[in-house]
C-alpha cells in the first residue's frame, strides 16, 4: 500500500473542535464504508508522524477523500489539522485500510449503528455509502454525544431523519440535553437500546464505534439483549500518540 | 482486562502498519491464540499503540498475540503469539 | 523523506534544555504501555534476585521498605522521543540490594509482574545508577507508572526502566528482552542515541 499525496480542496467546521477536510487524491483506488486511512505529516526537519482517521465520504465520491478530526487537547497532530491546515496544503494518505468494520452495498440485512462521539465518523460514511447507492436497506442509527453542539454532519442527520422512512435516527445526550428533552443526560443503557434499536429477532448486523469503554458498553448491552457476538463489529477510537 | 483502563484499542488500529507486511486485509483474518485457544478476528484483538511498539494481545486471555516494531526503515514482527492466522486471499 | 507538511512542526523543544539528540521536553508525565496495568496486592509482591536457577535474595514488600531508601532528582528519556527533566524518586539503590549478592555474572534480566523483561549489564545497575523506585513527586508510585515498585535506571533509555518490576536473574552472558528481541538496541544510551539495533 503506497502512500499518495492529496491536496485540500475544502474545510468545513462540524463544531467547535472538529472540522471535515476534503482531500483531492489522484489514482485513487476507490473505498468502502467503514475503512480508514492513515494519514502522514512531515516536518521541515524530516520528523514525520502518522496518525489514523475514518473516511467519512461515501464510496464514489469521484477521486476525493473526507475525513472528520476531533482536535484533542494536547495532541501533537489534531491541532495541525483543525487549525492549522489550510486548502491547498498537500499531505500523504495510506490506504483505504480495513476490511472487517465495512458496510458493502451489497448487504441486505436491517444495519443497526450505534456511535459514540467522534465514533460517527465511519458510520456516516455507511449512511452515505446507502444514499448514494439509493439502498432501501433499514438502518438505524443511536448516537450518542456529551452535548447538542458536538453532534457531526447535524443538516444532514435532520434532513435525512425528516425525509427518509428507512433511516431513523435516535440522539442521545450524556451530558447536556436540548430544552425539553424527554430523556435525562445519561449513557445508552438498555432501556435506550430496548427502544430504539432493531430487535435482535431482526438478525442486523450491528456496528458500533467511538471510545473503547462506550464500544465495551454498547457491545455488552446489544449481546445481552439477543444479537449473537459474530452479528456485532466493533472499531475503537483513541489516542495512538502518548497518552499523558 | 478492565475496559474502564480504556488503555487499549482494537486490532482495526494495526492494519495500516501489517499493511506493510501483509499483502491482504489482516482485520477479517481469523486468529487462534497459542495460549489459551480463543479463535476470534484480528479485529476484535486489543491494540495496546502506546509503546515502543504495537502489541496484540488475545481479548479472552490478554496473552500476547503478535508484536510489531518500526525501527526507521526496519518492520520488526513477531507472530509466536498466534497457533494460526486464516487470511482469505479471495 | 515524505512530502512536508506545510506548517506542522511536530512537539518543539526547548533551546534551553539540555536534551540527548533528537527528544523534545514535556511537563507531563506520558504513559506507555504494552498491556493491561497488573494490580498486585503488597502483601503478595515480592523482589528477587536469582541466577536462573537458584533465588540468592528475596524481599516481601515490608522488608523491601525497612531499607534504607535514597531521594534523587534525574532527567528521564523516552526512546519515543519525550524527555521529563528533575524528575524526583524515591527508592532503594541496587546497590544496597546487591551488597551481598556474591557473583561473577556481567549481566541482569529484570523482570516484571506482566510479561515484560529488560536486560543490562550489571554494572550499569551498580554504582548509584539505579534504585528500585517507590514514590513519585512525594508520592506512591501509582499504577499506571509502574507502581507499587519500579526499576529506574536514568541513564539509559526509559524502557530499561522497568515498570511493576518483580526481580532480577544474573547471567553470564546477554541475552535480549521484551523489546531488545523485536528491534530495539540492545544498551539503549541516549546520549549516544542507540535507539535501534544497528545504531552505533
Amino acid at each position: 500500500m503506497i502512500w499518495r499525496v492529496g491536496t485540500v480542496v475544502a474545510l468545513h467546521d462540524e463544531t467547535a473542535t472538529a472540522r471535515t477536510i476534503t482531500f483531492e487524491v489522484p489514482d485513487w483506488p476507490g473505498h468502502v464504508a467503514g475503512q480508514h486511512v492513515d494519514l502522514r505529516v512531515t516536518a521541515p526537519d524530516g520528523y514525520s508522524t502518522v496518525r489514523s482517521y475514518s473516511i467519512a465520504s461515501a464510496p464514489n465520491s469521484g477521486g476525493c477523500v473526507e475525513l472528520t478530526v476531533e482536535r484533542l487537547p494536547n495532541g501533537e497532530v489534531s491541532p495541525y489539522l483543525t487549525q492549522e491546515l489550510a486548502v491547498g496544503d498537500r499531505l500523504e494518505l495510506r490506504g483505504p485500510i480495513g476490511g472487517w468494520f465495512v458496510w458493502r452495498t451489497e448487504q441486505t440485512e436491517p444495519i443497526q449503528l450505534i456511535a459514540g462521539g467522534s465514533g460517527i465518523v465511519p458510520l456516516m460514511a455507511m449512511v452515505r455509502s446507502r444514499g448514494s447507492a439509493a439502498s432501501t436497506v433499514p438502518f438505524r442509527l443511536l448516537y450518542s454525544v456529551r452535548e447538542p453542539g458536538a453532534i457531526f454532519y447535524r443538516d444532514e442527520l435532520l434532513t435525512l431523519s425528516d425525509h427518509n422512512h428507512s433511516v431513523s435516527i435516535t440522539c442521545a445526550y450524556t451530558r447536556a440535553t436540548p430544552k425539553n428533552w424527554p430523556r435525562p443526560p445519561s449513557r445508552i443503557d438498555a432501556a435506550l437500546i430496548a427502544d430504539t434499536t432493531w430487535s435482535s429477532n431482526l438478525v442486523p448486523t450491528c456496528y458500533v464505534c467511538g471510545p473503547t469503554p462506550f464500544v465495551e458498553s454498547a457491545t455488552d448491552l446489544l449481546i445481552a439483549s439477543g444479537h449473537g457476538r459474530d452479528k456485532v463489529r466493533t472499531e475503537r477510537f483513541g489516542p495512538t500518540g502518548e497518552r499523558k | 482486562m478492565s475496559p474502564l483502563t480504556a488503555d487499549y484499542l482494537d486490532g482495526n488500529a494495526a492494519a495500516g502498519d501489517l499493511s506493510k507486511i501483509f499483502a491482504v486485509d489482516v482485520t477479517t483474518a481469523q486468529g487462534q491464540c497459542a495460549n489459551c485457544g480463543a479463535i476470534k478476528r484480528f479485529a476484535e484483538a486489543h491494540l495496546y499503540m502506546q509503546a515502543p511498539g504495537v502489541v496484540a494481545r488475545c481479548a479472552v486471555c490478554d496473552h500476547i498475540l503478535l508484536r510489531l516494531v518500526n525501527a526507521r526503515q526496519r518492520v520488526f514482527l513477531d507472530v509466536r503469539g498466534l497457533t494460526y492466522l486464516r487470511l482469505d486471499t479471495a | 523523506m515524505g512530502t512536508i507538511s506545510r506548517g506542522f512542526t511536530g512537539r518543539r523543544s526547548s533551546a534551553d534544555a539540555k536534551l540527548p539528540p533528537g527528544q523534545y521536553l514535556t511537563t507531563d508525565f506520558p504513559v506507555l504501555s504494552a498491556g493491561p496495568t497488573p494490580h498486585i496486592p503488597l502483601d503478595r509482591w515480592e523482589f528477587v534476585i536469582d541466577d536462573g536457577t537458584n533465588v540468592l535474595r528475596k524481599w516481601d514488600w515490608k522488608s523491601l521498605r525497612d531499607l534504607p531508601t535514597e531521594t534523587i532528582t534525574v532527567d528521564v528519556h523516552c526512546v519515543t522521543r519525550w524527555s521529563k527533566l528533575g524528575t524526583s524518586w524515591e527508592g532503594v539503590s541496587l546497590d544496597t540490594l546487591l551488597a551481598d549478592v556474591k557473583t561473577d555474572a556481567s549481566h541482569a534480566m529484570a523482570r516484571s509482574y506482566g510479561d515484560y523483561t529488560t536486560n543490562l549489564p550489571l554494572k550499569d545497575l551498580r554504582n548509584k545508577q539505579a534504585w528500585i523506585a517507590v514514590r513519585f513527586d512525594g508520592k506512591d508510585l501509582a499504577p499506571e507508572h509502574g507502581g507499587p515498585a519500579r526499576l529506574l535506571v536514568p541513564h539509559l533509555y526509559f524502557w530499561k526502566s522497568a515498570k511493576w518490576v518483580r526481580g532480577i536473574t544474573l547471567m553470564h552472558q546477554d541475552k535480549p528482552g521484551f523489546w531488545e528481541s523485536l528491534g530495539y538496541h540492545i544498551y539503549g544510551d541516549p546520549w549516544r542515541e542507540q535507539r535501534y539495533s544497528g545504531d552505533e
